[in-house]
């Protein structure tokens, strides 16, 4: 509705601008005196802490800030309004799999009897705890085909190391550790670096024209000294390893293990099983396939899945039941690599992930996995005349372009990224995986209603005609955010990762100068 | 399924459009002897209700409204009310990892305060945005500080939590990296001293002490500092319980600390997510594993925040990177940040306070009983002391369950030479009375046949 | 930007200037554009010793590490301490900011080298 005073609002596709609060750091709105905290009366005498802690006892407090409750509830509330999330709207980033966190799932990891149990309550006491856990391995193992985990891996890479840990395990057992580990260039960054801490070396192996495994360079390069392959499937590419037996085959001939990382189970959960297909072991991600959510980033929570052979070296404690059916942790694991972390795991994730399988059943999973693989393709469809297809093999959960037509107008795929902020939605993953060129990476999930992936559709086809008519406008995107594009290049040389006291708080009214860098201390 | 936002008929009109005749056929391209045909062997769906009468009646059994006097690196705290208002907030809760400032200054902003903090409280100059946990951090901060001396070798106190030291032992096997372990004084708790030196070589990269250490004792940091660094190595402080500095004296000789910030605001959950955190002297900034927020300003000049020095990373460093690690501990950071904000310059140390005052409570009451003995007594301590009965301590923890109290951690298990100790932990929540009930529990003994 | 005569060059993009057994060090136009901007700079200590073609430093920009390759062998005796606050400097100006000096094992090393034309060619062909 528009009048004289009142010009009509701008609309782009799905978003309309808006007001958000301006807010300074904590430090700066702090006041010495203001309380947001009142500790009940102590019961006990009150000690003199200089006279029983000595030269132990702080003489200077840090200078942590003082508000009011009111003001710390505006100051958080402010800054969440400044954030995107899947509570706001689609998060196309591959191989991220931003689903729907269901808030059930924060009711019950806060139910009193499991928020506040202490991991070293006696095991008779913590019956109810174990039960669970013992469902979720339970449910973990069915859903993977494998025949024993481990919860204990905090996060994606850090099950990976396990992961790699217990190859390493088996290897040694069987005589020789072996010396080095194929993973294909397509993978994820963590794989790399999570062989080299193991103290493994990293031999790339080149993925073929379909971006799958190149089996003849695979058999080529696995030998004795190949402790194991660490495999994505589906692939980064979004595309399923159909010769997944014969790679499988390949390794075992020469003794090597096929570790698969789980990032993509997505689009396998319900419909196929990776310990029917050959893997060995592998991870999954709380935080990706079930449900638990993101946080800004973490916690996660990385269980390692593996057959029956490699159970001796399973992280401790393990999860035993007794005769009487009633749960304990086994510390009695001569062969186990040792500890990941300290006590058993991301329990309150666990709690969350469990109460997600709950709410699906079987048939609930199976379709999530089918409604996650046709939201993709629907996507691939709705975009494939408009973005380069670098590869033509069926896309699963995911669906990776290249900016190769965008990029011959100068605009590459962080630029479209960047501009689909405007018409409201997160970005896609850009550039990667590193064997696309300037990859435009998309898994919407199962979460996205018809409405939502037309929208998306049509910004991105939007975006596309933009880069004919007027690339610049791509370019210098986005131009609706609070903030625009950011000097990274300056927070890299100059590293300031701290506030410090005394220093003028900038006016959120005024722009600083473009010397403000210049006059603010370093780290 | 109520989470799945699409209508029989969508998806008989997107099969429709991108020409599938079922949604079988886009899992064709999965051979078909791998092709599940069968549900999977999971429990039916449940409908919301029945997922929470689900998981009360797990609960149930828990020792909920037993008086707890457990500690050993995992605190139970008061959680003010507004911590779980703030990050139940779907802009918080159901955010990704900020590699798009640009919609994300909220995260940044939280994590960059969240690193000031921490810089604050532990005297260091920089904190990073936070590793898995206490015990993770360790063996992360003992690998940091092979690469910046590269030197091979660790000294380790057995005062250090034996959880952390196990995890430690798990990553350094693969990384040629063998450590000695230093013993601890009999009488006072705390590092030997003399043993300590006679470890320390110019071969050792780092020495890792904890403070307070696993049994409740303040380490004398700036001792074991000038052992340390006479050789030409790092000092590693490990924190397990990060209330404490609200009134212990921060370890300002170490070059690393690494701590385990669950106190602040985060619940027990039976033992995580909890939130670990790295801190270090500037010179060693580059060296620092984990995620870390950076002030700098767009392009108007506004002040903004965003991840920086991601190129130690794995994302682009990949074999090359300072570790593996993806996800940082964010939701749970920033609750320990919401928590610091809440008690504030005093509060932080008005709670400490409290702590300590329980504690010493608790020390003289239990000392005061027959049977019992105080260990450990020529140091100074923070809120936890370790009990030695001539019960044994499967007995006397039997007995508390009995009187609704679970007592302190049996320390046999990783200190065989302690066979009747028990660790004990009183925080502001422990009352009066639950002590006083514990105390009288502990001198009851019954009389043997 | 042309490639200065005097100097010799690798594959691996770093130039070397030679004043009797001293060889100065830096990276090329090439390498600097490829890179973006440079935000760090990790250089050996001096008196470490370097080996031709092994890693002796790395460069940072914001998206990406490279790792530095000696050109010859030798001892290091200077590294450039403005590359501490200004790494742009390499940026700006790639032939005239060096990053290390090396006395060098051999002197013959240098001119086995790539000269000004062999280097400019062999980028051509890379584009």
């Amino acid at each position: 509705m528009t009048n004289q005073t009142n010009p009509a609002p701008k609309t782009l596709g799905k978003v309309r601008a808006h007001q958000t609060q301006n807010e300074s750091l904590v430090f700066e709105k702090s006041s010495p005196g203001k309380k947001a905290y009142k500790m009940p009366p102590l019961d006990v005498p009150a000690v003199d802490a200089a006279a029983l802690l000595g030269d132990t006892c702080r003489t200077r407090f840090a200078e942590l800030p003082e508000l009011s409750e009111i003001e710390i509830i505006r100051h958080f509330t402010r800054l969440s309004t400044w954030n995107y999330a899947i509570d706001l709207g689609m998060y196309p980033l591959g191989s991220c799999t931003m689903k729907y966190n269901p808030r059930v799932n924060e009711l019950v990891a806060r139910i009193e009897g499991l928020a506040e149990a202490h991991p070293y309550r006696p095991d008779a006491r913590a019956q109810g705890m174990l039960s669970i856990i013992a469902q979720l391995q339970r449910c973990l193992i069915e859903i993977t085909g494998m025949d024993t985990i481990t919860l204990q891996p905090a996060a994606g890479a850090h099950g990976e190391f396990t992961g790699i840990l217990l190859v390493r395990a088996w290897h040694e057992s069987q005589g020789n550790p072996r010396k080095k580990i194929l993973i294909p260039d397509s993978a994820h960054g963590t794989n790399p670096a999570t062989a080299a801490i193991c103290g493994y070396q990293v031999e790339n192996l080149k993925s073929n024209a379909e971006g799958g495994i190149d089996l003849e360079a695979l058999r080529r390069q696995v030998d004795e000294e190949t402790a194991a392959l660490m495999l994505t499937n589906p692939s980064t590419i979004g595309v399923f390893e159909s010769q997944i037996a014969e790679i499988a085959k390949i390794l075992h001939g020469k003794g090597a293990l096929l570790y698969m990382d789980g990032a993509n189970m997505n689009a396998l959960v319900g419909k196929a099983r990776p310990g029917d297909f050959g893997v060995d072991v592998m991870h999954l991600n709380l935080h990706k396939t079930f449900s638990t959510p993101h946080g800004g980033g973490g916690p996660g929570s990385g269980p390692v899945a593996c057959k029956a052979f490699l159970e001796p070296f399973l992280p401790t404690p393990v999860l035993a039941q007794n005769p009487d059916n009633t749960f304990r942790w086994d510390y009695d694991r001569p062969q186990s690599v040792g500890r990941v972390r300290a006590f058993y795991g991301n329990t309150g994730m666990f709690i969350r992930a469990l109460a997600y399988i709950l709410a699906n059943g079987p048939d609930g999973l199976r379709q999530t996995t089918e409604d996650a693989v046709l939201n993709a393709n629907y996507i691939r469809h709705g975009l494939e005349d408009l973005y380069e297809l670098p590869y033509k093999t069926a896309s699963m959960h995911e669906v990776v372009f290249s900016d190769k037509r965008q990029a011959a107008r100068g605009v590459k795929t962080g630029d479209i990224a960047k501009r689909l902020i405007d018409y409201g939605f997160h970005p896609y993953t850009v550039s990667f995986p590193l064997i696309v060129h300037g990859a435009l990476m998309i898994e919407p999930t199962e979460s996205e209603s018809l409405e939502e992936l037309d929208l998306f559709i049509e910004a991105m086809r939007a975006i596309a005609k933009e880069v004919e008519e007027n690339p610049e406008l791509v370019k210098t995107a986005p131009h609706s955010t609070r903030v625009s594009r950011l000097d990274e290049v300056q927070a890299a040389r100059k590293p300031i990762l701290r506030w410090k006291p005394n220093q003028p708080a900038p006016d959120p009214a005024q722009a600083a100068p473009s010397s403000a860098m210049e006059n603010l201390p370093t780290a | 399924m109520r989470y799945l936002p699409k209508s029989p008929d969508e998806r008989k009109q997107m099969l429709a459009e991108i020409g599938a005749a079922s949604i079988d056929d886009l899992f064709s391209v999965i051979p078909a002897e791998y092709r599940l045909t069968r549900d999977l062997d999971v429990p039916r769906q449940q409908a919301e209700s029945e997922i929470i009468d689900y998981f009360r009646a797990a609960a149930m059994p828990n020792t909920v409204r037993f008086a707890s006097f457990l500690g050993a690196g995992a605190y139970r705290h008061y959680r003010p009310v507004i911590i779980d208002s703030l990050v139940q907030r779907g802009e918080f809760l159901t955010s990704y990892t900020p590699y798009q400032a640009e919609i994300t200054q909220g995260t940044l902003q939280a994590i960059f305060e969240f690193q000031t903090m921490i810089a604050e409280l532990t005297g260091m100059d920089v904190a990073n945005a936070s590793m898995y946990d206490g015990s993770t951090g360790a063996a992360e901060a003992v690998m940091m500080a092979v690469r910046i001396t590269g030197r091979h070798k660790a000294v380790v106190a057995r005062t250090v939590h034996p959880e952390y030291r196990e995890v430690m032992a798990t990553y350094a096997k693969h990384q040629g990296l063998p450590s000695t372990l230093v013993e601890y004084d009999r009488e006072t708790g705390r590092v030997d001293l003399a043993a300590l030196e006679a470890q320390v070589t110019e071969e050792t990269a780092c020495v890792l002490v904890q403070s307070p250490n696993f049994f409740g004792t303040i380490e004398d940091i700036p001792a074991i500092a000038a052992i340390a660094h006479a050789k030409g190595a790092l000092l590693i402080v490990s924190i397990a319980e990060a209330v404490s500095l609200g009134i212990v004296r921060p370890p300002l000789e170490a070059d690393i600390v690494s701590m385990e910030a669950q106190s602040f605001g985060v619940a027990l959950s039976y033992g995580g997510p909890y939130c670990g955190v790295i801190a270090a002297k500037e010179q060693y900034l580059r060296q620092m594993p984990g995620r870390l927020v950076g002030q700098t300003v767009d392009r108007d000049g506004y002040r903004g925040f965003v991840l920086t020095l991601s190129t130690r990373e794995q994302h682009i460093r990949r074999e090359k990177a300072t570790s593996n690690i993806c996800t940082n501990q964010a939701l749970v950071a920033l609750m320990a940040t919401i928590f610091l904000t809440i008690y504030g310059k005093e509060g932080v140390r008005e709670l400490a306070e409290h702590n300590l005052a329980k504690a010493a409570y608790a020390v003289k009451t239990f000392a005061a009983q027959p049977g019992a003995k105080l260990l450990f007594n020529g140091a100074p301590r923070f809120h936890e002391f370790v009990l030695e009965t001539q019960e044994d301590p499967a007995s006397l923890s039997q007995r508390l369950l009995e009187g609704k109290i679970v007592g302190g951690v049996a320390l046999s298990r990783w200190y065989p030479e302690l066979p009747n100790a028990t660790l004990w932990c009183t925080t502001e929540v422990v009352s009066k009375a639950q002590i006083d009930q514990a105390a009288h529990i502990v001198t009851a003994v019954p009389v043997e046949a | 930007m042309s490639y200065p005569a005097n100097y010799r060059y690798t594959r691996e993009h770093e130039w070397i200037q030679l004043d009797g057994t001293i060889g100065t060090i830096g990276i090329t136009d090439y390498a600097q554009n490829s890179l973006g901007d440079i935000v760090y700079v990790d250089v050996p200590k001096v008196g470490d010793k370097v080996t031709a073609n092994s890693t002796f430093g790395s460069v940072e920009s914001v998206k990406a590490v490279s790792d530095l390759y000696s050109p010859v062998t030798g001892t290091v005796t200077a590294t450039n301490d403005a590359l501490k606050t200004s790494p742009d400097k390499i940026n700006e100006a790639p032939h005239d900011t060096w990053i290390i000096k090396v006395e060098l094992a051999d002197p013959a090393q240098f001119e086995k080298l790539l000269d000004a034309a062999a280097y400019e060619s062999f980028i051509a062909e890379e584009q």
